[in-house]
C-alpha cells in the first residue's frame, strides 16, 4: 500500500487523558486498572475506567448524543489539540473532503440497558428521553464526532468486535486512496456498559484478578474503557526523518468459531502476513509486535503459535492489556496509538500484570519496559467472529 | 449538477450476482420481475429462509437478522456460481440484532442478569459476518459497516474502495430487520430486507458495468410505484432500489443512492 502520514494522534484510557499520561505510563511499564466499581455490577474482576467520564458535558446543540460513550469520544478528541488538528485539516482540504470512520462495538448500550430499567410498567415502553439514532444506534459516534469536528465527508464505523477500530485504518487508506478523500479521521471509542461485563463473565472469560496476559496463570480479561484518535494524511514522496506512517494493513477472517480463535492462530498469522505484505515488509524487519494479548488462556496461546510460526522467537512483543484492559472495539484504535509512541518515544511497552511467561509460548515476551530504537512495528487485534486485523506502523529514520 | 468529489481512480464493478429477499419478494428472479414491470407487487410479509449451510447445532443459534444476510449473500453467488469461500464480504446494516439485543437488556435489567453466552457473541455486529466465514468457510478479510440511514452507501463505498484495491470479486451484503418491542417504537422499520451484489473486477468476468462516479448533494432517484418508493424510503437497506430497478429493465443511466444528508453517491450504470 501507498503508506499514509500519521499527522496527529490520540488516547485516553485508564492510564489517563491523553498522551502525557499514556506515555508516562508505557514508559513506567504500570497498569490502570482497579477493582470494578462500575455502575450496579456486581461482579468480582478488576476494569480499565477512566476517570470523569460522567463529568464531560456535550454542546447544547448535540444533547441528543448523551451517553457515556460520546462523553468519553468528547473526552479524547479534546485531549493533545487533536480537536483543532482535525478542524484545520478540514478547514485545508475542505469538509467533504475528509472521512471520519471509527470503530466501536458496545458502543452506546449502556444508555439502553439504564432505559430498559426505566420501562412503563404497563406498557413496557422506553422511556420519552430515550434517543434511537443519537445512542442506542451503532453509528452514533461516527455521527457525534463528524458534527463535533465539523466534517462533512464520508463516515461509518467499523463493528467487527475487538477488531473494529483496527480495521478502520485499513478502509481509511482504502478510501483516501480512491482520491474520493484527501484525510481521514480514524479511531475507536468503547466505553463500559454491563452487557460486556456480565456478557464475557457468561463465557467465563472475565479475570478475578487484573489481567495476565501471555502468563501461565492468566484466567481471563479485565474489560476497560477507552477513545483514540488518529489524522491520516496522504504522504510526501519523501516524508521527513522522524514523521510516522501507516505502510500495512492486513485483514482475515479465522472461518472457525463465533467466540473461540483458531487454535493454531491461522487467520491471524494471515492478518500479519497480509499487513507485512502490504507494507513491502519480512517478518525480520519488525522490531516490535503489540500483541492483541486479551489474557484468555485460548487466546493467547493461538496468537503465541501464530506470531512464533511467523517471526519465530526473536521479535520483541507485548500486550497492553495489563495497562488498560481489553477495550474491545477501541483496542485497535488505542494501541495503534501505543506502537506510534513506541515508535517516536524509542520504547518497547511492557506487559502489567503478567508475572512469568507461559513457557509453552514460544515467542520473545517483554514483561517490563525498555528503551529501543524502533523502525517498523506490528499490532494485532482479534475479535468474536473470527476477524484479525494487523496494522503496521513505520518510523522515516534519520538522515 | 456537478459533483461534490470525484474519485481518481476507476471505481468500476461487473455486478456478478444479485440477492434480493423482501417484503412479498423471496428471491433476485421474483424482485426484478417486478421492478421491470412484467409482475404485480403481491404484499406479504418476509420469508427468510433458513440457511442449509451450516450444521443444525449452529443453525439453531441464528438469529432472523443472520438468517436475512446469509440467504441474501447466498443467492448472490449462487446466481453468479462463485465460490463463496474465496469471496471478501463487506456486511452493512443500519442497525443490529435487534431480538437479541433486546433479550440481553431485559436480562439485565431484571434481578439475576445472567445473559447466555450464545446470546452475548450473538450480540458483536459482525455476527452475520462470522456465521458467513463459518459456514462457507472463507478465510478472506471481511468487515461490517453501518452509517444509520446511509448503511447501504457506506457499505457500497467499502465495497468499492476494496475492490480497487484488491482487484479481487467482492460481496456486498447489506440487511435490515425490524427491531421488536419497545425498541420498534423509537425505530420503526415496517419489514425486513437484505439485498446483496456480487462485485467483479471490470476487466474480469460479466454483468452489467456498475461506476462509482463520486459524491453529490443532488437528490436520491425515487420509484414511480408508490408501494415500492415507501419501502425505499421506509428500510435502510431498500436505499438500493432504483440501483435494482435500472437493473431489472437493463437500462443504462445514472443513479443517485442516498447516503448521508448532502453527501449521496452518483453511480453510472453501463449496458
Amino acid at each position: 500500500m501507498t503508506p499514509l502520514l500519521l499527522t496527529h494522534f490520540t488516547a485516553t484510557s485508564c492510564l489517563g487523558a491523553g498522551l502525557a499520561p499514556t506515555r508516562a505510563a508505557l514508559a513506567e511499564g504500570r497498569s490502570g486498572l482497579s477493582r470494578c466499581d462500575f455502575e450496579t455490577a456486581t461482579l468480582d474482576t478488576w476494569i480499565g475506567r477512566v476517570a470523569g467520564v460522567e463529568d464531560v458535558v456535550l454542546p447544547d446543540a448535540l444533547d441528543c448524543y448523551r451517553a457515556r460513550n460520546n462523553q468519553l469520544a468528547l473526552l479524547g478528541l479534546q485531549q493533545d489539540g487533536f480537536l483543532a488538528a482535525a478542524q484545520h485539516a478540514a478547514a485545508r482540504y475542505g469538509a467533504a473532503r475528509v472521512a471520519v470512520l471509527l470503530g466501536t462495538s458496545p458502543s452506546a448500550i449502556l444508555e439502553t440497558e439504564l432505559a430498559y430499567r426505566r420501562r412503563d410498567p404497563q406498557s413496557g415502553a422506553l422511556p420519552a428521553e430515550f434517543d434511537y439514532r443519537g445512542t442506542h444506534n451503532i453509528h452514533s459516534v461516527a455521527e457525534f464526532v463528524r458534527a463535533v469536528i465539523g466534517c462533512s465527508g464520508p463516515a461509518w464505523v467499523v463493528s467487527t468486535a475487538c477488531s473494529s477500530s483496527a480495521k478502520v485504518f485499513a478502509g481509511a487508506a482504502r478510501l483516501i486512496a480512491t482520491g474520493l478523500v484527501d484525510a481521514a479521521i480514524v479511531g475507536g471509542v468503547d466505553s463500559l456498559c454491563l452487557t460486556t461485563l456480565y456478557g464475557f463473565n457468561s463465557l467465563e472469560l472475565v479475570a478475578a484478578t487484573a489481567c495476565r496476559p501471555y502468563d501461565p496463570a492468566r484466567n481471563g480479561i479485565s474489560i476497560g474503557e477507552a477513545a483514540a484518535f488518529a489524522l491520516l494524511e496522504r504522504a510526501p514522496a519523501a516524508a521527513p526523518p522522524g514523521a510516522l506512517l501507516l505502510s500495512g494493513c492486513g485483514e482475515s477472517s479465522d472461518a472457525h468459531h463465533m467466540s473461540s480463535p483458531h487454535p493454531q492462530g491461522l487467520g491471524a498469522r494471515m492478518a500479519m502476513e497480509a499487513a507485512l505484505a502490504g507494507a513491502g515488509l519480512a517478518p525480520a524487519d519488525i522490531d516490535y509486535i503489540n500483541l492483541h494479548g486479551t489474557g484468555t488462556p485460548a487466546n493467547d496461546a493461538a496468537e503465541g503459535l501464530a506470531v512464533n510460526s511467523l517471526f519465530g522467537r526473536d521479535t520483541p512483543a507485548s500486550s497492553t492489556k495489563g495497562a488498560t484492559g481489553h477495550t474491545l472495539g477501541a483496542a485497535g484504535g488505542l494501541e495503534a496509538v501505543f506502537c506510534a509512541l513506541a515508535l517516536a518515544d524509542g520504547l518497547i511497552p511492557g506487559s502489567p500484570g503478567t508475572g512469568s511467561v507461559d513457557p509453552a509460548i514460544d515467542i520473545r515476551y517483554e514483561c517490563r519496559p525498555r528503551p529501543a530504537v524502533l523502525r517498523h512495528v506490528l499490532t494485532n487485534s482479534l475479535g468474536f467472529g473470527g476477524t484479525n486485523c494487523s496494522l503496521v506502523f513505520s518510523r522515516v529514520p534519520e538522515a | 449538477m456537478p459533483l461534490i468529489s470525484t474519485p481518481t481512480v476507476a471505481l468500476a464493478a461487473r455486478i456478478a450476482g444479485i440477492g434480493l429477499i423482501g417484503p412479498g419478494l423471496d428471491d433476485w428472479p421474483a424482485a426484478r420481475a417486478l421492478l421491470a414491470g412484467e409482475a404485480a407487487h403481491e404484499p406479504a410479509a418476509t420469508r427468510i429462509p433458513t440457511p442449509d449451510l451450516l450444521p443444525p447445532a449452529e443453525r439453531r443459534r441464528l438469529g432472523a437478522v443472520v438468517k436475512l444476510a446469509i440467504a441474501t449473500g447466498l443467492q448472490a453467488v449462487r446466481a453468479a456460481g462463485a465460490d463463496p469461500a474465496t469471496l471478501a464480504t463487506v456486511f452493512a446494516s443500519s442497525g443490529g440484532d435487534g431480538a437479541n439485543c433486546h433479550a440481553i437488556c431485559e436480562t439485565l435489567a431484571g434481578p439475576d442478569r445472567l445473559i447466555s453466552p450464545t446470546r452475548f457473541h450473538n450480540s458483536v455486529n459482525n455476527a452475520a459476518s462470522g456465521y458467513w466465514g463459518i459456514a462457507v468457510r472463507a478465510m478472506a478479510p471481511s468487515t461490517t459497516v453501518s452509517a444509520f440511514d446511509g448503511s447501504l452507501g457506506a457499505g457500497l463505498l467499502e465495497a468499492f474502495a476494496l475492490l480497487a484495491d484488491s482487484r479481487a470479486p467482492v460481496l456486498l451484503i447489506v440487511y435490515d430487520h425490524p427491531y421488536p418491542a419497545p425498541l420498534d417504537a423509537t425505530r420503526p422499520l415496517p419489514d425486513a430486507f437484505g439485498m446483496a451484489l456480487l462485485l467483479s473486477p471490470a476487466e474480469a468476468g460479466e454483468g452489467p458495468l456498475l461506476s462509482l462516479s463520486g459524491f453529490t448533494d443532488a437528490p436520491a432517484d425515487t420509484l414511480a410505484e408508490p408501494a415500492l418508493e415507501t419501502l425505499r424510503r421506509s428500510i435502510p437497506a431498500a436505499r438500493a432500489l432504483p440501483l435494482l430497478a435500472r437493473l431489472a429493465r437493463g437500462e443504462a443511466g445514472g443513479v443517485v443512492l442516498d447516503y448521508l444528508d448532502g453527501l449521496r453517491l452518483q453511480f453510472q450504470l453501463g449496458a
